[in-house]
């Protein structure tokens, strides 16, 4: 569309559009979405995933399942209008924003936590935050311990190459108590180090350890203590320098939020077609005016919930009551009901 | 045979047999505490190890029936064996990596067997290698499957064999080259060998992973081959110093021989020196190939879902979760059936070989 637009607006347009994609090349900033091209070239999205249960671990047949998977699939939905048409890698915490830089993923959905360095020197952007977290605290109930900083002196496991080491650093300074922290590389042996005796408590974004809680042998004797060390938000990042690109993972996340906002769900939606709320007409594309203008299909946000359903409908489905992990919704609500997901608005 | 050459008392055999077991055990004070110990620590972990495994085992069932007993859960790999063994392939090809561990299983045996040592023996290697690599990416015969969705059993020994395949020619020319007598080329031989082995793999795999995406950007391979590669350099720089000790083996007579009788550089080395020199250091090739299949396990560390990280990621899935244990043991018995049946037959192949002299 725009090299025809160029093409008649003579040789002026043609040095002036040379330059800018000359400048695209050695600043990599773009503005016509490089990445989608690559993307729509290649016929699949590469995403990062990391390996937790419920968020992003493969099934017995060897499909990615997770709450985090369905929002790489519901990317797939926007660009392809097929939820196959993405392809998962899981990544180490300390491989995966290198592996970004390099290209080697589109983007990456593996609950990293948005900070202003991460987007300021390392040259990130983040999408729109998908899970609330917060950094807690896993005590032997036998301690007696309510609160954090009863802690003092105790000896507590912390997860390397995490932002969870500075926090419990950062915590303690706080407070002037003192610890002693104890690295432990492997997730399988952070749990094992609590259960022998080797460390009095772990710290850890809640999520994970109220789901490692459920595995130790006797759960009752633990306590995930109800204070928050840290924020956690965890969002889809992206190598910075694609803005269009940005925008299609922004709305897609927004897609399921606002969903769940009005109501609509997986099984109701098509009743949702005959109604005449015109913000329902833009968002469903009823009113395909919305899609035509930004250039997407006015379906996208029809076909993301027809398919993987609401934000809710995710949440309970991957790592909610609906399934083995479990969780409270928390934060993780829309506003409306008290949560922090607020979807701007679809027009 | 030691019958023959039997000095000793005329006591009857089992007698002096018995004589030689008490004094090993209860022998001195020393021995007697060391037995004793060692018993107790035997009685103290074999009986709750035995019921975890058997007993109090759950062998049929769900996660659920697991959870109520306190042995092991089988079930679990009874569920879980397909993924720990193909991980993330396509479940409906599950003929494709089935058929890629059997061909490689076949190819090691025809190897291992000295009848069938040959020059066909190198074209077994080149036809079996791009077969299976072929079979795994699905070009030419259907649905073709991206290796990011390689793993498992299948990709441990595709990895392994490969590298180990693809190694051989490099590091005998890097054997040649640091025996040369041509000071530039022996230069670089030493230079690159001494590098690799001075780095842990894992860096090799991290440079690998993120280096070279970053220094040809739209050109480099994808992230399975370039670990391959690696894998294969780390390989081939270890077996060159395997190769060279082999050829050092080999008497300075037999190239002069060679020589006198008209032949060539290559043709000497093809002939005469390499069939002798591989021979006289198969033990050490045999160990080394050992250590490739463990050390395989590192790439790992870039998402790649071999034998033991697919058994970790099976524990993962919220439907059969925590289950780590049982998943290792499981994987563990898969490796050392594997490095044991290779050490045993390193030291067959050596008697056999001696006893062949």
């Amino acid at each position: 569309m725009r090299a025809e637009q160029n093409q008649s607006h003579g040789w002026r347009t043609k040095i002036a559009a040379g330059l800018v994609a000359a400048a695209t090349l050695f600043t990599g900033i773009a503005h016509a979405g490089p990445t989608l091209d690559k993307i729509k070239q290649r016929g699949t999205i590469k995403v990062g995933v990391g390996t937790s249960p419920g968020f992003f671990a493969p099934d017995g047949s060897g499909k990615w399942q997770g709450f985090f998977v369905e929002f790489g699939r519901a990317l797939a939905i926007t660009v392809f209008n097929d939820p196959d048409k993405v392809e998962f890698t899981s990544s180490s915490p300390q491989q995966r924003l290198p592996a970004l830089q390099s290209g080697e993923f589109d983007i990456l959905l593996s609950g990293v936590t948005v900070t202003i360095t991460r987007a300021f020197k390392l040259g990130f952007h983040f999408g729109p935050t998908i899970f609330y977290d917060g950094q807690g605290l896993l005590v032997n109930k036998s301690l007696g311990v309510t609160k954090g900083s009863d802690l003092d002196g105790a000896t507590i496991g912390v997860q390397s190459g995490t932002t969870g080491e500075l926090n419990i650093a950062d915590f303690f300074r706080k407070s002037g108590h003192k610890f002693t922290p104890v690295t432990i590389e492997d997730s399988n042996e952070f749990l094992k180090a609590l259960e022998s005796g080797r460390v009095d408590a772990l710290t850890q974004d809640a999520s994970d350890l109220a789901l490692r809680r459920t595995l130790l042998k006797n759960p009752d004797d633990y306590i995930l203590l109800p204070e928050r060390l840290s924020k956690e938000p965890l969002a889809p990042a992206i190598a910075a320098g694609d803005d269009r690109w940005l925008e299609i993972v922004n709305w897609t996340v927004n897609a399921t939020i606002q969903a769940e906002e009005f109501g609509i769900t997986k099984d109701n939606i098509d009743t949702f077609l005959t109604s005449e709320d015109p913000a329902i007409k833009r968002f469903l594309g009823t009113d395909p005016s919305l899609g035509e203008a930004i250039g997407l299909d006015p379906k996208f946000a029809y076909n993301i919930v027809k398919t993987l359903g609401n934000y809710g409908e995710i949440f309970e489905r991957t790592i909610g009551k609906g399934s083995p992990v479990g969780f409270e919704r928390g934060y993780n609500q829309p506003w409306t009901q008290g949560g922090l997901l607020y979807s701007p608005p679809f027009r | 045979m030691t019958a023959l050459f039997y000095t000793g008392s005329v006591r009857p055999a089992s007698s002096a047999h018995w004589q030689k077991w008490r004094d090993g055990l209860f022998g001195t004070r020393l021995n007697i505490f060391i037995t004793l110990a060692t018993a107790g620590f035997l009685l103290w972990t074999i009986p709750p190890l035995f019921r975890w495994i058997l007993l109090d085992a759950t062998w049929t069932g769900s996660a659920k029936d697991c959870a109520a007993s306190t042995g092991a859960c089988w079930a679990f790999i009874g569920a879980k064996i397909r993924f720990i063994l193909f991980a993330l392939y396509p479940p409906e090809l599950d003929w494709r990596p089935a058929l890629t561990i059997g061909l490689i299983a076949l190819l090691l045996v025809i190897t291992g067997t000295p009848r069938f040592w040959s020059r066909h023996l190198v074209l077994l290697w080149i036809g079996t290698v791009v077969t299976v690599w072929i079979l795994m990416a699905g070009t030419l015969i259907g649905p073709s499957v991206p290796t990011g969705r390689w793993g498992g059993l299948a990709l441990t020994l595709l990895i392994s064999v490969v590298g180990f395949a693809c190694a051989f020619p490099i590091a005998v020319l890097l054997a040649l080259a640091r025996r040369s007598k041509m000071a530039g080329l022996r230069t670089v031989s030493i230079i690159f060998i001494e590098v690799v082995r001075g780095v842990p793999m894992i860096a090799i795999l991290y440079v690998a992973m993120l280096l070279v995406p970053m220094m040809l950007p739209g050109l480099s391979p994808d992230a399975f081959v370039r670990a391959q590669i690696g894998l294969t350099l780390f390989v081939s720089a270890y077996l060159a110093e395997v190769v060279r000790a082999g050829l050092q083996s080999v008497a300075d007579g037999q190239a002069e021989a060679a020589a006198s009788l008209g032949f060539g550089y290559w043709t000497t080395l093809r002939l005469i020196i390499l069939p002798q020199a591989l021979r006289s250091v198969i033990p050490a090739l045999v160990n080394l190939a050992i250590g490739i299949l463990l050390n395989s396990t590192l790439i790992a560390v870039i998402g790649i879902f071999d034998l033991l990280n697919a058994a970790k990621n099976a524990a993962n899935d919220p439907v059969w979760l925590g289950f780590y244990d049982e998943s290792y043991v499981f994987v563990g018995v898969i490796y050392f059936a594997l490095c044991y049946s290779a050490s045993r037959y390193s030291l067959w192949l050596e008697r056999h070989l001696r006893a062949a002299k």
